[in-house]
């Protein structure tokens, strides 16, 4: 999972996240997983209901998993996730 | 003098739509600034702590992308910290996520480690370790009336919070709903807004959904509170049980701000706008209006502030400090804040051109 620059120090400074996995997981596992040493960045992903915070994108394949499956999008193993903010505020 | 008491001084904490300033001084006077902390977020909410021989800042962080947080720093911004799972969140039973912090108010002097929260959507929390947890407050956001509360048209939260010296009388106001009373510490709630208008509401006096945008307790009084309406300006003087209009001699009735003095009793503070349709200071001229009497009259104060001002000031970019004599400050959503040594009668800018103002805090602290 690659992580856009605002949020690597919330991950020790990491630009990339990875989780062992056998076969396909989930979004949502994923997000477990790679977030389970950074509680921190784990809520500026999610928010405490589990959902996707409005302006997070979370890319899969080169779409937006809300046009997915949402957090049940599957991701195979080896394939990149990139987490960017979307264009907000003002 | 060496063995004199160590000087006061002062700090004072400004959240903005996009970050935090902090300020301190000697005189409230001249400020010394640092800032932005917590760049393009907003902070809506600060609670200045000076109990048990220290200064912690707490401040209620949003940011559009990442959500929201509370932060602490005993070392005046120098450094911030924030609990691993967050200060406040939501049990997973409530099926609720926390959207913003609209109120950090540490409790009395008597109860050290105790602070509350305002948040939306609409609930009130308790922290009894200096704010770094927060535990949400059953009795009211389980309250029957809660499916009827609404939102304002900042969102719908719980922003003032009034806890009585003795610990078990709370109020808390919310837009919109109204003020709620407890009288066992938060454990059960009733409205208490009669005499405060809903004129936006199909009945005018209802129980509850008032859209009251302020409240604050007179220091010296029990049972004495002041409410900045929306459209009203209002005192109590049995504990909320009934309020009375205190608005004649003001040139309007809708604002924001409730300030009190700290000690004094009578002594309130408002910053009007002239209607809910035209949200500007009345004649496009700001200026603060001060009581000493409860309300009976009124005193408009300006020495020192801008001719031609149009940004309105909100319920929480206004505080007092607890010198003598009291600090006032206050924030515009045109970035400018001004600071009073005097109570009000002479005003200084103390910065401006900041993004727009949504949390003043003042406190005095120990030592420079």
């Amino acid at each position: 999972m690659v992580l856009p620059s605002v949020l690597q120090p919330l991950a020790g400074g990491q630009s990339v996240l990875t989780a062992p996995a056998d076969g396909p997981v989930s979004v949502g596992k994923l997000l477990d997983a790679v977030t389970s040493d950074f509680a921190v960045l784990a809520r500026r992903l999610r928010d405490e209901t589990g959902a996707l915070r409005r302006f997070v994108n979370v890319y899969v394949g080169g779409d937006e998993v809300r046009r997915l499956q949402g957090l049940e999008t599957e991701v195979a193993p080896g394939q990149e996730v990139l987490v960017i903010q979307s264009v907000a505020g003002g | 003098m060496v063995g004199m008491a160590t000087a006061e001084s002062f700090v004072l904490a400004i959240g903005t739509k996009k970050g935090l300033w902090l300020a301190t001084s000697s005189d409230r006077q001249q400020w010394s600034f640092t800032g932005p902390h917590f760049l393009m977020s907003e902070i809506p909410s600060i609670g200045i702590d000076t109990r048990e021989g220290r200064t912690r800042i707490m401040v209620g962080v949003r940011s559009e992308h990442w959500g929201p947080t509370v932060a602490h720093s005993d070392d005046l911004g120098a450094t911030w910290s924030e609990p691993e799972q967050g200060a406040v969140r939501f049990p997973e039973d409530t099926g609720a996520a926390l959207e913003r912090i609209w109120q950090i108010y540490p409790d009395a002097e008597e109860r050290p480690g105790v602070v509350w929260a305002g948040a939306e959507p609409i609930s009130v929390w308790k922290s009894t370790d200096g704010g770094e947890h927060f535990e949400l407050n059953r009795g009211l956001w389980d309250h029957p009336h809660r499916s009827e509360w609404g939102a304002g048209y900042g969102g719908a939260a719980a922003h003032s919070i009034v806890v009585h010296p003795a610990g078990e009388t709370v109020h808390v106001a919310m837009s919109t709903g109204g003020v709620y009373r407890s009288l066992d510490g938060g454990t059960s709630w009733e409205p208490r807004n009669r005499g405060i208008s809903a004129y936006f509401m199909p009945d005018p006096n209802p129980e509850f959904g008032q859209c009251v945008h302020k409240i604050a307790a007179d220091a010296a009084v029990d049972g004495r509170l002041y409410a900045q309406n929306h459209h009203g300006v209002y005192r109590t003087d049995d504990n909320a049980d009934s309020w009375n209009s205190i608005a004649e001699g003001l040139p309007a009735d809708f604002g924001f701000v409730m300030l009190t003095h700290p000690r004094r009793e009578g002594t309130a503070w408002v910053i009007p706008l002239k209607a809910d349709g035209e949200r500007i200071p009345p004649d496009g001229e700001l200026a603060v209006h001060r009581t000493d009497d409860a309300g009976s009259t009124w005193k408009r104060l300006s020495n020192g502030l801008p001719a031609g001002e149009y940004n309105s000031v909100l319920r929480d970019a206004a505080s007092v400090d607890t010198a003598e004599p009291a600090g006032v400050y206050f924030g515009t959503r045109g970035g400018s804040v001004y600071a009073s040594a005097d109570e009000g009668a002479t005003f200084r800018e103390v910065v401006s051109h900041l993004p727009d103002v949504l949390c003043v805090r003042a406190a005095v602290i120990s030592g420079a």
